[in-house]
This record gives C-alpha cells, sequence and structure tokens, in this order.
C-alpha cells in the first residue's frame, strides 16, 4: 500500500522508560506516518507493549519526546484528553465496561468527550457494530459475549470517536485460537479503508499480510526494522533471526 | 480483566450473618431469632401488661428518634465517606493527606467521646439541638470508616476500566463517574450496609447526651417506674427486632445486586 502524504502521525524521540534500575525502553525513537500499518514485534519483555502505550501516555516516560497528531504530549499546555480522543486503544484483555450494554459502551464516551447527542451517537454505534458483526448483540452486556465478540466490541467502541490512529496491544493474546480470525478480520478490514494502525501482536500471518513496516524489539530497543518481506525472508540481526526460527 | 485477581474485600461486620449450609431449612437462625422476639414481646404484653404493655406504650417516640438520628447519620456518612474515599486515591497531596489523617484521628477515639466531645464542643460555639449534634458526631466517625470502604471499594475496580475510559479521551471526573463509581457501588453496597446496622446499634450511645432515643426513653420508663429489668428485656428485644429486619433487608438487596451482574 502507498503512503500518499508523509505526513507523521506520531513522532517518538529518544525515548526512555525506566522501572526501578530495568530500561523497558533505551532510547527508542519511532515515526508512524498517516496511514501507515506498523507491526511491532518481539520475545515478551521487549519493550513493545510500553512502546505502544506511552503513544496515548498510559505509560508515563522518564526521556524523550511523542509527538501525536502535531501534539507534543508532555507540553504542559497539552490536554491529554484530547490526543486520546484521537487516538484508540484495543487492549489485550478487551477492558469493556461490564456495567453497560454493548451499545452503551459504543456511545458513552461519544456523548460524554464527543458532545453528541445520544440518537446521533446510537446511529453512529448501529453502524459500527453492523460493520463488527454485532449489532445482534446491541443490548446484551459483555458479559454474556464471547472473547471474540468482545474484543470486536471493543474494536468498535475505539473507532466510535472517530480516530486518526489506532492502538492494538495483543489484541488476540487472550482469545482462544478460534476467535482469533474473526478479530483479525476487523483489523485487516480496517487497514484496507486507510486507518493508521500501530499494532502490537505475535501474529505472523497478520503482520506479513497487512504491516506497511515491520519493527522488532529486543531488551527495550528497536533493533529491525523494514518491510515484511524483508523482515520475514532476510532479518539481518542475531536476536531477530532467533526469535524468527521460534516462531515461525 | 482475568488477568487482574480482583481484591477481595473481606468484611465480617454487623449485617446479615454469612449463610451456612445448614441454615437453608426452615428453623434459620435468623427465624428464630426475629419470630422469637417478636412473640416474646406478644407473650409478655399479653400476659403481664404492666409493665410490659406500659413500656411498649412508652416508647415508640424513642424508636423515631433512634431512626431519625441513624438515618440522618447514614446519609451524611455516606457523603463524607464518599469524599474522603476520592481524598484517600487523590493524587493532589493536600486532599489526600487531608482526607488520611481524618480517618486515622477518628478511627482512633471511641464513639462515645466522639459523641461528648461534639456535643460540647460544638455547644460552646453554637447553640444547637442535641438530636443534631447527634447526628454529625455520628456521621463524622461513621463517615471514616466509609471512607475507607469507598477507597476499597474504588481501588478493587480493575486497572483497564480506567485505562479503556481514558484512552477514549474521558478525563479523570469523567472516568470516575461514568465509569469507575457505578461499578465500585456494587462492591461497596454490602459493607455500607452493615455500617448501616452497626451504626443502627451504636445510635444508642447519643442516650448519654440528652437525646431522647429508645434507650433512653426506656431509662426514664424504668428510673420512674423501678422496672429496670423489665424495661431493658423489652428494649433489647425491640433492637433486636429492628436489626435483623434490616439486615434481611440488606442481605436480599445484596442478592439482587449480585444478579443483575
Amino acid at each position: 500500500m502507498s503512503i500518499n502524504s508523509r505526513r507523521k502521525m506520531v513522532e517518538a524521540k529518544e525515548i526512555i522508560k525506566v522501572y526501578g534500575s530495568f530500561r523497558a525502553l533505551d532510547r527508542v525513537s519511532l515515526d508512524v506516518f498517516d496511514g501507515e500499518k506498523v507491526v511491532i514485534i518481539g520475545p515478551s519483555g521487549s519493550g513493545k507493549s510500553t512502546l505502544l502505550r506511552s503513544i496515548n501516555r498510559l505509560e508515563e516516560i522518564d526521556r524523550g519526546t511523542i509527538v501525536v497528531d502535531g501534539m507534543d504530549l508532555y507540553d504542559p499546555k497539552t490536554d491529554i484528553s484530547k490526543v486520546r480522543e484521537e487516538v484508540g486503544m484495543v487492549f489485550q484483555s478487551f477492558n469493556l465496561f461490564p456495567h453497560k450494554t454493548v451499545l452503551e459502551n459504543l456511545t458513552l464516551a461519544q456523548i460524554v468527550v464527543r458532545k453528541r447527542s445520544k440518537h446521533e451517537a446510537e446511529e453512529k454505534a448501529m453502524a459500527l457494530l453492523e460493520r463488527v458483526g454485532l449489532a445482534a448483540k446491541a443490548k446484551s452486556y459483555p458479559g454474556k459475549l464471547s472473547g471474540g465478540q468482545q474484543q470486536r466490541v471493543a474494536i468498535a467502541r475505539s473507532l466510535a470517536m472517530d480516530p486518526k490512529l489506532m492502538l492494538f496491544d495483543e489484541p488476540t493474546s487472550a482469545l482462544d485460537p478460534e476467535m482469533i480470525g474473526e478479530v483479525l478480520d476487523v483489523m485487516k478490514d480496517l487497514a484496507k479503508d486507510g486507518m493508521t494502525m500501530a499494532v502490537v501482536t505475535h501474529e505472523m500471518g497478520f503482520a506479513r499480510e497487512v504491516a506497511d513496516r515491520v519493527i522488532f524489539m529486543d531488551a527495550g530497543r528497536i533493533v529491525e526494522e523494514g518491510t515484511p518481506e524483508h523482515f520475514f525472508t532476510a532479518p539481518t540481526h542475531e536476536r531477530a533471526k532467533l526469535f524468527l526460527s521460534q516462531i515461525l | 480483566m482475568s488477568t487482574e485477581a480482583k481484591k477481595q474485600i473481606i468484611d465480617v461486620g454487623d449485617g446479615a450473618a454469612i449463610p451456612r449450609k445448614s441454615d437453608r431449612g426452615l428453623f434459620t437462625a435468623w427465624r428464630i431469632a426475629f419470630f422469637g422476639a417478636i412473640g416474646t414481646i406478644f407473650y409478655l404484653a399479653y400476659t403481664k401488661p404492666d409493665p410490659y404493655l406500659n413500656i411498649l406504650k412508652f416508647v415508640p417516640d424513642g424508636i423515631a428518634v433512634t431512626f431519625q438520628v441513624t438515618l440522618g447519620a447514614i446519609v451524611l456518612a455516606i457523603v463524607i465517606g464518599l469524599v474522603t474515599g476520592l481524598g484517600r486515591i487523590s493524587k493532589n497531596r493536600l486532599f489526600n493527606g487531608a482526607a488520611s489523617l481524618y480517618v486515622e484521628v477518628i478511627r482512633g477515639i471511641p464513639l462515645l467521646v466522639q459523641i461528648f466531645y461534639i456535643y460540647y464542643a460544638l455547644g460552646t460555639i453554637v447553640k444547637v439541638p442535641a438530636v443534631l449534634s447527634a447526628i454529625i458526631a455520628m456521621a463524622v466517625c461513621y463517615g471514616a470508616y466509609m471512607g475507607e470502604v469507598v477507597r476499597a471499594g474504588i481501588e478493587s475496580i480493575a486497572k483497564g476500566q480506567r485505562e479503556a475510559a481514558l484512552s477514549l479521551g474521558m478525563n479523570g471526573r469523567q472516568t470516575m463517574i461514568h465509569v469507575i463509581l457505578p461499578q465500585a457501588v456494587k462492591v461497596i453496597l454490602p459493607p455500607v450496609g452493615n455500617e448501616f446496622i452497626a451504626l443502627l446499634k451504636d445510635s444508642s450511645l447519643v442516650s448519654i447526651i440528652a437525646v431522647a432515643d429508645l434507650l433512653r426513653r426506656g431509662r426514664e420508663y424504668a428510673s420512674e417506674s423501678f422496672t429496670y429489668f423489665e424495661t431493658y428485656t423489652i428494649i433489647a428485644l425491640i433492637y433486636l427486632i429492628i436489626t435483623l429486619f434490616f439486615s434481611k433487608i440488606i442481605g436480599v438487596m445484596e442478592e439482587r445486586v449480585s444478579v443483575n451482574k
């Protein structure tokens, strides 16, 4: 897929994140361009989730700068909620609101944050539920849904805010194998639509098919970066070769 | 949410006794106590109207005052508890420090001493009716305990809920109001019920500052008629019936809430 405009949606420079004496992120720089799909892979503990979560400041960094959609996350004048409005996030554990119906999960932030009318929010929500194939579950509570269904609702909930960027933090890792496909299909559909996406995942098939760029992290650093063809056929770094030999 | 184990709140308070398997039959401990107490009162009043029926006619005013104090104090305590609980988890140092100090100080002073203290301390500044003073004293004390209940309830909600709400662009306040508190209420309700019953019983302490509650009315009758044993028997039975009645109601409410999950 070609990248039409080279506008940077995310611009992270030299970021450092420390937990005690452990460097979770060690001078990581990452740009994500408008419309680009970046897949971040690596062994557990490599810092990939921390990197993703720092993009909407769910994780505070210790050094470096992060600019999202032109807004500097650590500028005191920046309202972080305004940034997060534009950045959708999908979690490994779904995190749907259990006390609200599926429909209410999708309308809550639209009404509270985007100040849309209830009617407008519900219309938007139903269209999105249609899109992820769950319109029939609008009145159900999340607890009654399967994991795969919950994750599709979670994606729809993020999309309801009309984000410019979507972050996926291991969206299929908590799912039973037979449900992974339905979630990946929704994500592929989203990618086809031109959404800017940053995805942390272990699904190599998805990375191969969807990614414009694959980033391999190890020990808090980006050690290999390139197109899926390059990464999966001719990785240069030893750690990446080892990782691929183990996972493929 | 499955990855984060929910903190269990172990709570052995003054609410309904935790039913055991053997408690399921017709003769549960609750039924024996509740209907036994009612039966005993009727039996005493019927067989020995003097003094028992006379006592029963004398104390209803006191029951009303007991309810007045209890309800007033619990409502005020919930409000104080909510503010205190939010303070205890606040990142604002001043708010957090004030809430923590309040909890530490209040929990370290016996309720009876607080009742005296607030009655006389308040009395030196403004003239306050004893009932109002009693309500304030009870609420200030129970507000501290309620604050800890609220704090524990909020902290029991999985971290992912907060993160999801924030990631949708909600600010801290919106997240608290729309996502965290509605879920925390279900966790908080049972211990609040327990606090209510504990407060109902502790309200008898306010009889010490000339509030004409159930216990006070009983004492008045007893000291006039010299029927101490008979009067306090009736008073104890009335307290028992009231607390058992409410513990049942709270138990039913808890069941409703857990079913609605």
